[in-house]
């Protein structure tokens, strides 16, 4: 069942109290993909300024969620939705969650780009981490594009893909910890760099979250299937070589 | 008109499967004509025993109809015609050797608008079990009365003044009186047509506790024009539409999920 050949309400202030909805969470969208992209390149180019702004426009996503839940309550006292109208409502609500979470986590990227600077940073460290960060974007992109198409099966491939991000992540994890064990001048920066890649691989599962949230939203069913999972670094051992 | 009734079939094939509750009212293949008006056709649905089912829809949906043709109300209209089978544990409540009256003590109803007798409160709880022939003696009576009145949440309202005009009740103490008078003849289902359109919020909350409590000892058929009432106070829930049965499932689906795109449209509110 998909809303695109959805008739009007008889009431249209409901079908602008909708859309009202969908637009501010675009905004939302477009603007945690920013925080997200500009956060990376930040880190990348050891941007300081750029990660300032990057904080500032953090409130302006906070601010958003906040329009999103008053609206989205407002909505729901007023309206009573039910069937696609309440699975729209609470979906906004959950998708508004997730994109905060989002900008908060770029946000904490953004940080640690000010902490960082004018420390030793190896160039080639970072490759990394911009590697997996191009492919979270590529997820939220798409993802929040499945959103407004209330396309499910993109949606789904979107939260299938999250494996790869998984994996990634744990690889870098790895390299990190070696390049820490061959030069402890590597550890601050490379700990930075840590946190940073598991924001990254954070921003991913939002995306995913984001992903059931759609496949609710199109099926009126929750996703019950265990998603394909990658990360494995919480179980992983690294030994300190000897000799 | 045959994708209709194949998508109802298919809907009550799958819904009969997780009725929650032995069915207590069956009814199959249920056609009602007023003159040449072909109001319900082909209606099929069970009804669970001590549960409350609701009937959406549209007005001039057929839910009123459909209804009345559970305690033979129809019958009272010359021009109306009714084909089909409608039973009650298993017994054929159409069956020419059946007493009607009978029947309408076993099936009690409640209208829209609250219409107690013009006598006091007492003596409209006390009438059908009168003319049953239910109570042997005034304590019996008594006891028949104050039970009902307690049924239905009237009894601490009304205690002190029993022989007071029934007419002289508030909307909704009116309202529980007439459940009250249903209730004293011990019927085993109670039909309610739009029970609540006339009273407040706060009247109609009280109704709604009282559906949810009776629904302990009865089996309930609710008409209610109201979503939100019918998502509160029913277990299951049937959509009608153009006098067919377009969708029944279990409430909670109906109202979140609902299968076919009309339920959708009306329970949204985009009926064109």
């Amino acid at each position: 069942m998909t809303t695109t050949t959805m008739p009007d309400h008889i009431v249209s202030a409901f079908d602008a109290d909708l859309k009202e909805l969908g637009d501010k969470l675009a905004e939302m969208g477009g603007l945690a993909e920013k925080l997200v992209a500009e956060s990376v390149d930040a880190l990348l180019t050891r941007d300081s300024p750029l990660a300032r702004r990057v904080i500032d426009w953090d409130r302006s996503i906070d601010r958003l969620q906040q329009e999103i839940e008053e609206r989205a309550i407002l909505t729901i006292a007023k309206r009573a939705p039910v069937a696609i109208d309440l699975r729209e409502v609470v979906a906004s609500l959950r998708i508004a969650n997730d994109l905060e979470r989002i900008g908060d986590l770029a946000k904490n990227i953004a940080k640690r780009v000010i902490a960082l600077d004018g420390q030793f940073q190896p160039p080639k460290l970072a490759h990394g981490v911009a590697h997996i960060a191009n492919l979270t974007l590529a997820q939220l992109k798409e993802v929040l594009d499945a959103y407004t198409q209330r396309d499910e099966a993109r949606a789904l491939e979107v939260w299938k893909r999250d494996g790869e991000i998984d994996q990634l992540y744990t690889s870098l994890f790895r390299e990190l910890l070696t390049y820490m064990m061959e030069d402890p001048r590597n550890i601050g920066f490379c700990a930075h760099l840590l946190f940073c890649a598991k924001n990254v691989e954070r921003i991913g599962d939002h995306a995913t979250n984001i992903a059931e949230t759609i496949y609710y939203l199109v099926n009126g069913t929750p996703l019950t299937e265990d998603r394909p999972k990658g990360d494995t670094s919480s179980s992983t051992k690294i030994e300190f070589p000897q000799g | 008109m045959d994708a209709n009734v194949n998508a109802q079939t298919q809907t009550q094939g799958a819904a009969s499967a997780d009725l929650g509750g032995d069915p207590k009212i069956v009814a199959r293949n249920v056609n009602v004509y007023y003159g040449e008006k072909h109001a319900l056709k082909d209606v099929s649905i069970d009804m669970a025993e001590r549960s409350v089912t609701a009937f959406i829809g549209p007005s001039g949906c057929g839910k009123s109809t459909f209804l009345r043709c559970i305690n033979r109300m129809n019958d009272t209209i010359s021009i109306c015609r009714v084909t089909g089978k409608i039973t009650i544990d298993d017994y054929d409540i159409y069956d020419p050797s059946l007493d009607v009256v009978q029947l309408r003590a076993r099936v009690g109803m409640v209208f829209q608008k609250p219409n107690p007798f013009p006598k006091s409160i007492y003596e409209n709880v006390a009438y059908g079990p009168r003319i049953h022939g239910l109570a042997r003696s005034k304590a019996e009576m008594d006891e028949i009365v104050e039970d009902s009145l307690r049924k239905a949440s009237l009894w601490n309202e009304v205690k002190d003044r029993l022989n007071d005009g029934g007419t002289g009740l508030s909307g909704g103490q009116q309202q529980r009186l007439c459940i009250a008078r249903a209730i004293a003849v011990s019927p085993e289902v109670i039909l309610m047509d739009e029970p609540c359109s006339a009273l407040d919020p706060i009247a109609t909350a009280k109704i709604e506790e009282l559906i949810d409590e009776l629904r302990q000892n009865f089996t309930i058929v609710i008409v209610t024009h109201s979503m939100q009432q019918a998502a509160r106070v029913s277990q299951r829930t049937a959509f009608f539409h153009l006098g067919v049965i377009v969708e029944t499932g279990p409430t909670e689906q109906i109202f979140t999920s609902p299968n076919d795109r009309r339920t959708q449209d009306y329970i949204t509110g985009r009926f064109g």
